[in-house]
């Protein structure tokens, strides 16, 4: 078995807060990787409002939030197992993000010993 | 020290085997002090021999000084007393449990193993390991102190979940004894929730949970001890003043200062709603406390459990995928289920699977229930597309 990082992106800000309907569609999704024992890390949710995000560059400069200067951004992540990557993409799919726009980056996780 | 630790372990095998075939004696703890002390007697009979033998010379008055005092300050009741000695972290979490189930609970090594949903040698191995440890980690009668009391508290709530699962979902058709199972355990929850150190939102909930499927215990069987599905069952039976308790804990259950999810919650949870009868949204909550449980914990039933939910809020026929993704082929349950899925559009399928279900389970209750839906399913079919001539 390998363990995949789902890395979710969101292009608006506004698509941050679900509606209670997107949640319940959210948890349904998880619901079901879970229900296959296929969750290896339910992950976490990364907040980007201001505040709560900050970027660290070349020479110290900080800026805040990673949305000012690239169109997406990372809205949180969680870890899958699956035999292939091909699984974790059809995992993947059946996500409701896209309904918003949104992007799932798949990335098969190397682990540190 | 090492003598006491060998009668008191060699007390509790004693314990096991009797109880295990006889039940638990009214008074557990007279009859392990009865039994532990007369080992002392036989080790002081066996020492003088020797001594007398060997020394020549009698024993000292030793008998009074050795009487067993059990020291009742934290926790009164014996029986959980014992739970608590236990649980003692010198074993695993899972191994502590067996310990409690097979010792004081008087569980045999087949109903751990069903309750762990794992092979009876396991159970075997686990059981054996953990007498080894706890008798080289110098165990000992005595009284708990605080801390103590509450790092063991999980295990012991754990413990007494399996002990009311196992009356409640036994295999056995010995009513008596389910229900005593039942209310012994909710009997100790109920203990737990009279001492400060162990009156926790957890401990409310587990009670909650036991209240609410109590209240079901008279509806979910007929006279001949067959299993009544939740859906055919005679809800008048339902025990009222039982569900009302339930709500009462599982409002206990909240507290202002944390957000409490344990197992017991989300459990409690699907419970509570189970017992109302009409709310549009019921199985949309139901099907999230699911999600929210296997979440935390993943186990075949939660995922079939699961799966049943989201076939009463989306369909049958969505949730076939969502059920056939889960690919549990040698679980009965995985079989029935997509059975039930299955018998309104694909009775053919349905009774393949149903078969498959009567193939896997021991419970000769189920098989009949489930031969009788078979028989329901081919006269439907048949009577739909009836055969030529």
């Amino acid at each position: 078995m390998k363990e995949f990082a789902l890395i979710f992106r969101l292009n608006d800000m506004k698509d941050f807060q679900p509606s209670p309907e997107q949640m319940q569609e959210r948890m349904n999704w998880l619901g079901s990787i879970a229900a296959q024992n296929k969750l290896a890390d339910k992950g976490n949710t990364l907040l980007p409002i201001p505040g709560s995000a900050k970027t660290v560059k070349p020479d110290h400069v900080v800026t805040d939030g990673p949305y000012t200067e690239i169109k997406e951004f990372i809205s949180g992540y969680i870890v899958v197992r699956t035999e292939t990557i091909d699984e974790a993409v059809e995992i993947a799919k059946a996500n409701p993000i896209f309904k918003i726009g949104g992007s799932i980056e798949v990335r098969e996780v190397l682990k540190r010993d | 020290m090492e003598i006491a630790e060998d009668i008191a372990s060699e007390t509790f095998l004693k314990a096991s085997e009797n109880w295990a075939i006889g039940g638990v004696p009214e008074n557990p703890t007279a009859w392990l002090y009865t039994v532990a002390k007369n080992k002392i007697k036989d080790y002081f009979k066996n020492l003088s021999v020797f001594e007398t033998k060997i020394k020549s010379k009698p024993p000292e008055n030793s008998q009074s000084e050795h009487d067993f005092e059990f020291n009742n300050q934290l926790i009164s009741d014996s029986q959980l007393a014992m739970i608590f000695a236990v649980c003692s972290p010198a074993n695993s979490t899972g191994s502590q449990i067996c310990l409690a189930l097979q010792i004081l609970c008087g569980f045999s090594v087949e109903e751990i193993a069903n309750a762990f949903l794992t092979k009876p040698e396991t159970i075997k191995k686990r059981l054996q390991r953990a007498k080894t440890s706890l008798r080289n980690d110098n165990f000992q009668l005595q009284s708990l102190n605080e801390t103590q009391i509450k790092s063991r508290l999980d295990t012991v709530l754990k413990t007494l979940y399996l002990l009311f699962n196992e009356g409640y979902f036994s295999k056995t058709n010995n009513q008596q004894i389910r229900k005593e199972l039942c209310s012994e355990a909710v009997r100790l929850t109920l203990l737990l929730t009279e001492n400060p150190l162990t009156n926790t939102p957890p401990t409310h909930a587990l009670l909650a949970l036991m209240c609410f499927q109590s209240s079901r215990l008279e509806a979910r069987m007929n006279p001949k001890g067959e299993v009544i599905l939740f859906n055919d069952q005679d809800r008048s039976l339902w025990d009222k003043s039982l569900i009302e308790r339930g709500n009462y804990y599982l409002v206990n259950a909240t507290d202002g200062s944390a957000n409490w999810r344990t197992k017991y919650h989300l459990e409690a949870g699907i419970a509570y709603w189970h017992t109302t009868p009409t709310d549009a949204n019921k199985w949309q909550h139901i099907l999230q406390l699911y999600n929210q449980l296997i979440l935390i914990e993943y186990s075949p039933i939660t995922a079939l459990n699961r799966t049943f939910a989201f076939a009463k809020v989306y369909g049958n026929k969505k949730a076939i995928a969502e059920a056939e993704k889960l690919n549990l082929t040698g679980n009965h349950y995985y079989h029935e289920l997509l059975g039930y899925l299955y018998s309104d559009t694909n009775p053919l399928k349905a009774i393949e699977h149903y078969q498959r279900a009567i193939g896997l389970t021991k419970s000769e209750t189920e098989k009949q229930t489930l031969t009788t839906e078979i028989e329901r399913l081919t006269q439907k079919k048949n009577h739909e597309h009836p055969s030529p001539g």
